[in-house]
């Protein structure tokens, strides 16, 4: 985590069980450890009311860590893509009373927390907690294209091209970082890329 | 800002008896003009001028916010209380000029919500009375559920359910009808708020269970003004004016302050807002904390207290006033 | 009488200037020689004939100009206007409130007629002249606040408040100092300024949330931000940082006068009746050098202001490039000599 950053920086914490009736948990690659870390605190029979969606990473561990947990339901998918359309309609007919456990990459926890507020959920009522990748998802302020993945800094806007400061400034509705170009004022000062967002 | 809100002066137009227990007053501006806009949970303060003593207390205005040519409030006798609700049934008739505040809404309806449950205990009705009919002009998705102790105490339980039809439920206590609580919560939308009014062993239950049950704070709203209580008369030094003043047994701090002169800022005089928090200079005695703002941190290490609804009762007390 | 409306550009050829009358009003937002944030909100209350306080929503020379130019950057980006979906209410506030302020302060310009919830507006500088009902957003060309806030001048970010916080959950923001209403939309009161240096670690934040949260109908407030901005350009914003941020390399002892414009925001903070929530008025006022040294005190402060301003501050205010030539430029104008308490020129109205 970058040591020193602004309020608008998502701050990810520990998945911790909640009171509540259902528990829907979305994690990618090693965020699966988040929840078999969890589960060590979990009350007996939390995991009856569980439904898990994994995405796993592309080592294809901890499958079966998390099958051994035993939720009511469990569903593995390639990727958020792919797992959008159910977790929609999860949400549409879901009651209050479902808690939502989000872990695994920032890219992760930010698409899914924004399918979850436009479901009505409020964010600070979610559990985080951060496993992984360090890279960001990015949009550039300029022509609003989400670059994914982004690892160094500054990085190139895969829509306009133009060379960004990928900032901490972050969007839950947008589920990215803000990237603004960072030779605007002289395009030919080009300072040097590193990879940082590992 | 200076202390509480803008004035309004007001004329009442009309007293209309509810109940055995419930009195609602009507208020026209003395000049005529409309009242302002406000938003359903809002409230005003009224101010009783009963000879030597002024009392200012909070009512939740129960009109449509659509239509503000008047004001309307619900006031439950209160017989073992400081007065202010006998003054109200007592001495407050038709053409009585009186002065009340702005609006102020420390209990509003979260726009977003996908529907809004309402729990209203007795006279917790009336900020719902104006919320339904916000919610209802502008095509919101709410339903009310409603205990009263018995049915001829459900005040405008017949009208709300002549407006509202199947959403508004009725509960009363002496045919043992009880709201089945944890069904009622487990079963609403995802993106449902809820709201509770009444009294304080209601609002604690609703608010215990909602959290049991995984409601996220965020999403339960309740407003429980507390009267403040009568008790036994003490003596306060307000060290920045230097004056000593006596609170009387039937009096709040707050008003025992403003008697001499000094005015510290409030909004609710209920122990909801914060404004009137008060620093702790010294103090030999013990608090009687009675709101709902302080922190029990607050409360424990006796720093500070709310004058509009907290007492004293010891030796000596010195605040920051 | 009324105001005759300046016909200028704030882009390509920048023909905007400011009459005599104009500099003398200008919101000068320095009362001593050097400056640092501080919860400076006081009362949003009338102030003197012919300042810009005169009316709470202030119309000046510079309205239909202002409009024209709103118009080209939403054709432009129509996410630079946005409210999300339970805010609507909200924008029936606004529009009341801009209606009846701006037909109050400028009869001769504005006026509004309801007959219940039928309402007429007419708008003579613009040609406007609709009937619509209050509360049915079918009656008009845009949503409320779209359609009032295209009649209005300066930015305007509608918060909702709840949770102990203010939610920037709506807005119509062209003229902006370099943020961006399409990214920050939905931020609470901490995240949208979470990129402004050294307030936070103040206390500024929740001192002033506190207060704004706790700001009562019928008592507006209102405090002064600045910022400086090169060529009177009112779209600064990030979404075209690109374009204009070439603009900073162009300043030379020579043009300074002409080029470097003071930038004050009047922002202004209303507690909103229906919605209950709080509208967050940024009027935006330029001065170009030229004009503002034509008042020797204002020259004199000026030049010890920027002389003297925290690093921090001066990058996150974008001036760095520029700020020694514009300090050379102002020293000559600085005969070290005292200046007067307050904001105003030593003429005073």
């Amino acid at each position: 985590m970058a040591a020193k950053s602004i309020i608008s920086r998502p701050v990810y914490g520990t998945l911790s069980p909640q009171a509540g009736k259902h528990h829907l948990f979305v994690a990618d690659a090693e965020g699966a450890l988040a929840i078999i870390g969890m589960a060590k605190n979990a009350p007996a029979g939390f995991f009856d009311g569980a439904e898990i969606v994994f995405i796993p990473g592309p080592d294809g561990k901890h499958v079966g860590s998390l099958e051994a947990l035993k939720p009511a339901q469990f569903h593995l998918a390639p990727s958020f893509a792919s797992l959008l359309p159910r977790l929609k309609q999860t949400l549409t007919n879901a009651h209050m009373g479902l808690r939502l456990y989000l872990s695994g990459t920032e890219g992760l926890i930010g698409q899914a927390m924004q399918v979850a507020l436009e479901a009505g959920i409020d964010h600070t009522s979610m559990q985080t907690e951060h496993r992984g990748s360090l890279a960001r998802r990015m949009q550039c302020v300029h022509c609003k294209g989400i670059t994914e993945n982004v690892t160094t800094q500054p990085a190139t806007c895969a829509h306009c091209g133009l060379l960004l400061l990928v900032r901490d400034h972050y969007s839950r509705r947008l589920a990215a970082f803000q990237g603004v170009c960072i030779n605007a004022e002289d395009r030919s000062e080009i300072p040097p890329m590193e990879e940082i967002f590992r | 800002m200076s202390t509480g809100t803008t004035k309004l002066d007001v004329v009442v137009s009309d007293v209309v008896p509810v109940n055995d227990l419930v009195t609602r007053f009507h208020f026209r501006r003395r000049d005529r003009e409309l009242l302002p806009t406000f938003s359903g949970g809002a409230h005003v303060v009224v101010e009783m001028r009963d000879g030597e003593r002024t009392r200012l207390n909070p009512y939740s205005l129960m009109g449509s916010p659509l239509d503000t040519r008047e004001y309307t409030i619900s006031v439950r006798r209160d017989d073992v209380g400081r007065g202010g609700s006998l003054f109200m049934h007592r001495s407050v008739k038709p053409g009585l000029e009186m002065v009340i505040s702005y609006p102020v809404n420390l209990f509003s309806l979260d726009l977003r919500a996908r529907k809004h449950l309402m729990l209203a205990g007795g006279i917790g009705i009336t900020p719902f009375m104006a919320q339904t009919s916000q919610l209802a002009g502008s095509g919101g998705n709410f339903e009310l559920h409603y205990t009263s102790r018995t049915a001829s105490l459900g005040t405008y339980a017949d009208l709300l359910q002549q407006r509202y039809d199947r959403r508004v439920r009725l509960y009363h206590d002496d045919l043992d009808e009880r709201i089945e609580l944890d069904r009622l919560l487990s079963s609403q939308p995802l993106g449902t708020h809820l709201y509770v009014c009444g009294p304080a062993g209601m609002i604690n239950w609703v608010r215990d269970r909602a959290a049991a049950l995984g409601w996220p704070a965020e999403t339960v709203h309740f407003e429980h003004f507390a009267a403040p209580q009568p008790g036994a008369p003490f003596d306060v030094t307000l060290a920045v004016t230097g004056k000593t003043i006596r609170v009387g047994s039937q009096q709040s701090l707050l008003e025992a302050i403003e008697a001499a002169g000094v005015d510290p800022p409030y909004l609710c005089r209920g122990g909801v807002c914060g404004q009137c928090e008060t620093n702790v200079v010294s103090h030999d005695g013990k608090f009687i904390h009675n709101d709902h703002w302080l922190s029990e941190e607050d409360h424990r290490s006796a720093c500070k207290i709310m004058p509009c609804v907290s007492r004293f009762e010891g030796k000596s007390l010195v605040l920051e006033r | 009488m009324g105001i005759t409306f300046r016909k200028e550009t704030f882009r390509d050829d920048f023909t905007f200037r400011n009459s005599p009358e104009h500099i003398r009003r200008f919101p000068f937002p320095f009362h001593e020689d050097s400056y640092m944030y501080a919860v400076n909100i006081e009362p949003h209350v009338v102030g003197p004939k012919g300042s810009v306080l005169e009316n709470l929503i202030d119309v000046d020379e510079h309205y239909v100009a202002e409009m024209q130019d709103r118009a080209l950057v939403l054709a432009e980006d129509p996410l630079r206007c946005q409210s999300l979906p339970h805010m609507t209410l909200a924008g029936w506030d606004l529009l009341e409130l801009l209606m009846e302020q701006q037909a109050l302060g400028y009869p001769e310009h504005f006026t509004l007629t309801r007959d219940g919830d039928r309402w007429r507006w007419i708008n003579r500088p613009l040609g406007i002249d609709d009937t619509f009902t209050f509360g049915d957003t079918s009656t008009l060309p845009y949503g409320p606040m779209e359609y009032i806030t295209r009649q209005s001048q300066g930015d305007f970010c509608i918060l909702d408040q709840r949770d102990g916080n203010l939610w920037m959950d709506a807005g119509m923001v062209t003229t902006q100092a370099d943020w961006s209403l399409d990214f920050d939309i939905g931020m609470n009161f901490f995240e949208w300024h979470a990129p402004v240096p050294l307030a936070h670690e103040k206390g500024i934040f929740i001192r002033a949330l506190k207060f704004l949260t706790n700001i009562q109908q019928g008592k507006p407030a209102r405090r002064l931000n600045w910022t400086m901005t090169i060529n009177p350009r009112l779209d600064t914003s990030p979404e075209n940082y690109h374009k204009w941020g070439p603009d900073r390399t162009t300043v030379t002892p020579e043009n300074v006068g002409d080029k470097v414009h003071l930038r004050v925001e009047l922002q202004s903070f209303w507690r909103l009746p229906r919605s209950n929530g709080i509208v967050f008025p940024i009027r935006c006022y330029l001065i170009k050098m030229d004009e503002l040294v034509t008042q020797p005190k204002w020259a004199r402060r000026l030049h010890r202001v920027i002389r003297d301003l925290p690093e921090e501050l001066a990058t996150y205010k974008g001036l760095t490039r520029y700020r020694p030539t514009l300090v050379e430029w102002l020293l000559k104008l600085d005969d070290g000599s005292p200046t007067s308490p307050g904001f105003g020129p030593d003429s005073v109205f």
